[in-house]
């Protein structure tokens, strides 16, 4: 291995040297410790370039050492189904194995061709592709679209389907604290201490955030008296031990909706070199919380000057991090350009591990006081009052330019330094993303030039960082303050503390903002936003060509728009555009902030929702016996229906038209069990459905059925059903399977908002029970040895009539009722009984050749008689007339829902689609359902059409084929001859009443 | 096919069940042919005994005017024909919903456990204690949840969607397993 571990401590951090794992990054071997990174341990090798730049692909290093890392964007590969792409190194966990690659580059990283984009830069202004990719408009298909995602795409999903399974989970708490940060563990500690339910989550593998950078040497702060890394020990060891307290690392808080509910995603087993094949790889929380304490922390700034994204670049905070968390040293010679006193403490620590610190540069006049002299005292240089005039190195960085700017713009004490790593630290941007999420109104904190926490929409509270707290002990004091206050608020008890803190600390204030420059024009390739190839250059560009708003300048030039969604931009760029135009930075606005905090995987949220579990899969009884008898299933909403029964290699029009013939031949049975059934009882049951239905049903007999129709207040077909009368209050109403739920929910809802006077109540009794078809000629004779209790002869029992009675032993509730137009029966039974009902129906059907049918037949069998059904005939649009159902309405009532409607103008004026049937002239020839009908032949496009085809099939029993159309006046056109109009040319049809099949209706009353 | 027992669940007893829609008349009413007054307050379940030696009787608040009944199978005649005749002569639904129904009894180590990783409630003993009950959601299946015990639940779903709770409980109990 050519890589020596060069850049690491020889002792510290909280990595476990004694546990070395190995790994590869684009094909080339390398070690590192467990606790480290991918970034950390790619580092501890001098490997800076970790990436290329999206639009002009230049090299690019590790920027940060958290979630808000623009550049070391990679791919983890376990094996083709496992391929996670765009995953920040800083936050891939090593492990034993583990496989990376970078992205956006070909054929290597070292040497990426899109590079000559760079070269090419100035023909990519802000707004390119919004200029140059108008026209010619068909090329951007073709040509453009494919290009420029090729060029400028991000990783490449996997190509084989997520093998893994996802958890989700339901949450409530007292306190959910997001952030376990020191403010985060002082408020959870609070929150906690009382018995009340407290969650605190954080995106880290390691609960202590901004805790787990102190040093461990006498540098480092200490707590109470106890070394920082001490007291969090001890504060994750008291919480864990609290049964109220859930503790969830390596859980991202992603998103906060209304009424505090908050979404949260937990990687699992990402970190293992091994996970347990049956583990869940990551679970999506989804936690109510009375309360929310964000402690989210603080984001570094980079600064913006010419060249600030070379490799060894980095934010001060990311260098601290990796030496103290890791131990890892960025570089041999380092460079600070900080416009903030923290970094100062850096600076300091770096030198004491024995990196080089060649200089401090302060952009500001003077830092403060107290970490000035402690540089100075621990023999460092510090310029101050300076501005970065550019950098060189191409795949690391080895110089930079320094000068002093006059007010003037004259540009003076110009000095190089050579050095193999500049830090940057532009100052603190408080993380409120969750905050504002949550609709709470941002304040633009002038003095600290960063927006935080104003007006709270929930019930949330803001601590430490995130609110512009400065300082451990402010932080740890307020964290204990808002938690205690938070389990106060959510009814719990909560408990201050107070802390005593000794560090060496600086400022996190800074100025948003890029640095100046000599020369009118800002600066190219000073980037702002890293990810998406940003520079200052751009931004001025936006603002010359007129974009006033923010939110337009983040469109136009993409600032913040990509996956880190502006976590270490936005505030530059809007300290640049209010600099630019001299106004205030809440003058420039501020853009809005989205969920997720960072990207979530589609597996987490999907969950269990995959495979066989997507959604119910709701069997009817006669299920299982359909499947022995080799059923094809058709999804009916989630139902699973029989649609049809092939034999022998049967073609699904083989199979139907078999089942079609056996029915008018002598017998079939079908499952009907997923109409829908609804239970109408009380004293008003009648008016009730009188005041719904077209029909009426006060003169409906108990004992007999009534075939109803439901239009809608604005008089269209809504639903229809047979309705049967078992007991003067008592009616048992059937729906379309697709009707059943929305039939319940409108007559609910008139009843408890319209009608709330009437006595009677509503209960669904679709899944109660079983109903099995019996339908054909034979149906009588198949029935009749196995009903006791009733009489099937056809003056005892017509049609439309009722009788309660047994099949076999069990108790049925028989309706004579037709679907098909032959004679016809309907075998309630309670639903557990079904299947043995079914069998013993089919047992008995046996001598008459009983045939199983399925949806596609009964559609065929129902069409023949001209039978509607809604939702293919109708389209909510079409009255019950239209639809050739006006006998059905109840032209004695004085009123029901729709009949006011149906006596508009336009509901009665000429014109309208009616119902009809068509031929064809060829009887082979089946339409096309949705095809277009014309009145005329040869017309020239666009054609007025005058109709559609709703239902058009083979009958067998007829020898042609049959068609239902709603056609403009057809009822008056029936004889005459229309046009179909189809690619292969004009199909001829005539027109004819929508009953093809006995006509004189004598099978149905047989 | 699934294990029922890996997810801490059996198949409750054969039931009957009606629900029973009214005023408070009709409840009052009920109530005496029930055994014990009706539950009045959301998400209250009432006991009584039934006819059957050590079996219950139980009715579950649901709504305003609703209430179900749930008794073992055998004691099915004798409460439906109480309740009939006392309501004989007050305006009522009262309706079999026997096989609309299957219901589930999940019991072991942590059964709300099991449940909230698809169910949006608080199920916490203080938030849903003993012989609470509710209508909520399971994932996309629509049940019914009664607490019979601190690490005892019954669950009630239609019977076309039992096939997908199970399925799904045995999906999340094999995650408590691993």
């Amino acid at each position: 291995m050519n890589h020596p571990l060069l850049f690491r401590t020889p002792t510290g951090g909280r990595v476990d040297r004694s546990r070395t794992l190995r790994f590869t990054f684009d094909g080339q071997a390398y070690q590192g410790y467990a606790g480290d990174t991918l970034a950390s341990a790619l580092l501890a090798h001098g490997v800076h370039l970790m990436g290329r730049s999206f639009k002009y692909h230049r090299p690019r290093g590790l920027l940060a050492a958290g979630a808000e890392e623009p550049n070391a964007l990679v791919a983890v590969i376990r094996d083709a189904a496992r391929r996670t792409p765009n995953l920040r190194a800083t936050q891939v966990e090593l492990y034993d194995g583990l496989i990376a690659e970078s992205q956006n580059r070909w054929p290597s990283l070292a040497f990426d061709v899109g590079a000559i984009n760079d070269f090419l830069s100035p023909l990519f202004p802000a707004g390119f592709y919004y200029k140059t990719f108008m026209w010619p408009r068909q090329a951007w298909h073709r040509v453009f679209e494919p290009v420029v995602r090729q060029a400028a795409g991000l990783g490449e999903p996997p190509t084989l389907p997520d093998p893994d399974r996802y958890a989700q989970r339901y949450a409530h708490c007292d306190v959910l604290v997001v952030g376990a940060g020191p403010a985060g563990l002082a408020a959870a500690l609070a929150a906690s201490a009382g018995g009340g339910r407290v969650v605190l989550c954080d995106e880290q593998p390691e609960l202590g955030g901004a805790l787990l950078d102190e040093p461990a040497s006498s540098l480092g702060a200490s707590i109470n008296g106890q070394p920082a890394s001490r007291w969090l020990a001890d504060a994750v060891a008291t919480l864990s031990a609290r049964p109220n307290v859930t503790l969830l690392p390596r859980t991202t808080c992603f998103g906060y909706f209304a009424h505090n509910m908050l979404s949260l995603n937990q990687r699992l087993t990402e970190h293992l070199a091994a996970p347990a094949p049956q583990a869940p790889r990551e679970r999506l929380w989804q936690v109510r919380a009375r309360e929310v304490v964000l402690a989210t922390g603080a984001i570094e700034r980079p600064l913006v000057f010419p060249g600030n994204d070379r490799p060894g670049m980095l934010l001060a905070s990311a260098a601290r991090s990796l030496l103290n968390r890791h131990g890892v040293k960025v570089g041999s010679r380092v460079v600070l350009v900080t416009g903030c006193d923290a970094a100062y403490i850096t600076a300091l620590e770096l030198q004491a591990a024995g990196v080089t610190v060649v200089r401090i540069l302060d952009t500001r006049p003077a830092a403060a006081e107290h970490v000035t002299r402690a540089a100075l005292a621990a023999g460092l240089m510090v310029s101050a009052n300076v501005t970065v005039l550019g950098t060189s190195g191409r795949r690391r960085v080895t110089g930079l330019t320094l000068a002093r700017l006059a007010a003037t713009g004259e540009v003076s004490d110009r000095e190089s330094l050579a050095c193999d790593t500049v830090l940057m630290s532009g100052g603190y941007t408080p993380t409120v993303h969750l905050f504002s999420q949550s609709r709470g109104q941002l304040r633009f904190d002038a003095a600290q030039q960063v927006f935080v926490p104003g007006v709270s929409a929930e019930r949330e509270h803001s601590a430490g960082a995130c609110r512009g707290t400065d300082g451990l002990r402010s932080t740890l004091d307020e964290g204990a303050a808002v938690g205690a206050a938070a389990a106060f608020a959510a009814g719990s008890r909560g408990v201050l503390a107070s802390y005593t803190v000794q560090a060496l600390e600086g400022s996190l204030r800074g100025q948003p903002g890029v640095l100046p420059q000599p020369g009118s024009h800002p600066p190219a390739r000073a980037f702002v936003d890293f990810q998406n190839d940003v520079t200052s250059k751009d931004l001025a560009l936006a603002m010359r060509e007129g974009f006033e708003s923010v939110e337009h300048i983040k469109r136009y030039t993409t600032n913040g728009m990509a996956t880190d969604q502006g976590k270490t931009s936005n505030m530059n760029a809007l300290g640049f555009v209010a600099k630019s135009k001299a106004i205030t930075v809440p003058q420039a606005g501020l853009t809005t902030f989205r969920m997720p905090y960072t990207p979530v995987t589609f597996g987490s949220l999907a969950g269990y929702d995959r495979g066989d579990l997507f959604d119910p899969v709701r069997p009817t009884p006669s299920h299982d016996w359909a499947v022995a008898h080799g059923v094809v299933f058709e999804d009916v909403g989630l139902w699973k229906r029989a649609r049809y029964f092939p034999r022998d290699g049967e073609d699904m029009h083989a199979a139907v038209d078999r089942e079609c013939l056996a029915v008018r031949a002598s017998v079939g049975l079908f499952d009907a069990s997923t109409l829908g059934k609804i239970a109408v009882v009380g004293p008003d049951a009648a008016t009730f459905l009188n005041r719904l239905y077209v029909n009426n049903f006060s003169t409906l007999a108990v004992g007999k059925c009534r075939y109803g129709i439901l239009t809608r207040e604005d008089g269209f077909v809504y639903d229809d059903g047979v309705i049967a009368r078992l007991a003067d209050e008592h009616f048992h109403v059937t729906t379309t399977t697709g009707g059943a739920a929305r039939v319940l929910q409108m007559m609910e809802d008139y009843l408890q908002t319209e009608w709330s006077d009437l006595q009677v109540w509503l209960t669904s009794t679709t899944e109660q029970w079983a109903v099995i078809a019996v339908q054909g000629p034979k149906a009588r004779e198949v029935l009749a040895p196995l009903v006791s209790g009733l009489n099937l002869s056809a003056s005892e029992l017509p049609h439309m009539a009722l009788a309660h009675g047994h099949l076999g032993d069990i108790p049925m509730l028989l309706m004579r009722v037709s679907f098909t137009g032959e004679l016809g029966y309907e075998i309630n039974v309670p639903s557990g009984h079904g299947q043995r009902a079914w069998e013993m129906v089919w047992a008995a059907g046996q001598a008459y050749g009983m045939t199983p049918y399925g949806t596609e037949a009964m559609h065929v069998l129902r069409a023949e008689k001209g039978y509607v059904i809604v939702g293919q005939e109708t389209d909510g649009t079409a009255t019950p007339d239209d639809a050739g159902l006006s006998w059905a309405i109840a032209k004695s009532k004085a009123d029901f829902v729709g009949k006011r409607s149906l006596a508009r103008p336009t509901m009665l004026a000429t014109g309208r689609k009616q119902l009809v049937g068509l031929r064809t002239v060829d009887p082979r020839l089946v339409l096309e359902e949705g095809a277009q009908v014309a009145a005329t032949p040869n017309q020239k496009v666009p054609m007025r059409l005058i109709g559609h085809v709703t239902s058009s099939y083979h009958s067998a029993v007829l020898g042609h084929s049959i068609a239902l159309a709603m056609v403009a006046d057809g009822r008056a056109r029936i004889g005459q001859t229309l046009y179909v109009p189809m690619p292969e040319g004009e199909i001829p049809v005539t027109v004819t009443t929508t009953v093809f099949y006995d006509t004189a209706g004598a099978r149905l009353h047989d | 096919m699934i294990n029922l027992a890996s997810a801490g669940l059996v198949a409750a007893p054969e039931s009957r069940r009606w629900v029973l829609r009214g005023h408070a008349v009709a409840m009052a009413a009920a109530g005496a042919a029930f055994g014990s007054p009706l539950p009045t307050r959301a998400g209250e379940v009432a006991q009584a005994a039934s006819s059957i030696a050590d079996t219950a009787r139980a009715a579950l608040w649901l709504g305003p005017d609703e209430v179900w009944f749930i008794t073992p199978v055998e004691d099915g005649a004798a409460l439906e024909g109480a309740l009939r005749t006392a309501l004989a002569a007050v305006p009522h639904a009262l309706v079999d919903i026997s096989h609309r129904q299957v219901g589930l009894l999940l019991q072991g180590t942590d059964p709300a456990w099991l449940l909230n990783a698809v169910c949006p409630l608080d199920l916490s003993l203080a938030a849903f204690p003993v012989n609470c009950c509710t209508r909520t959601l399971f994932n996309k299946a629509e049940i019914v949840l009664w607490r019979t015990g601190p690490a005892a639940f019954r669950l009630e779903t239609g019977r076309s969607f039992s096939g997908y709770v199970v399925g799904l409980l045995a999906e999340i109990a094999r995650e408590q397993a691993a």
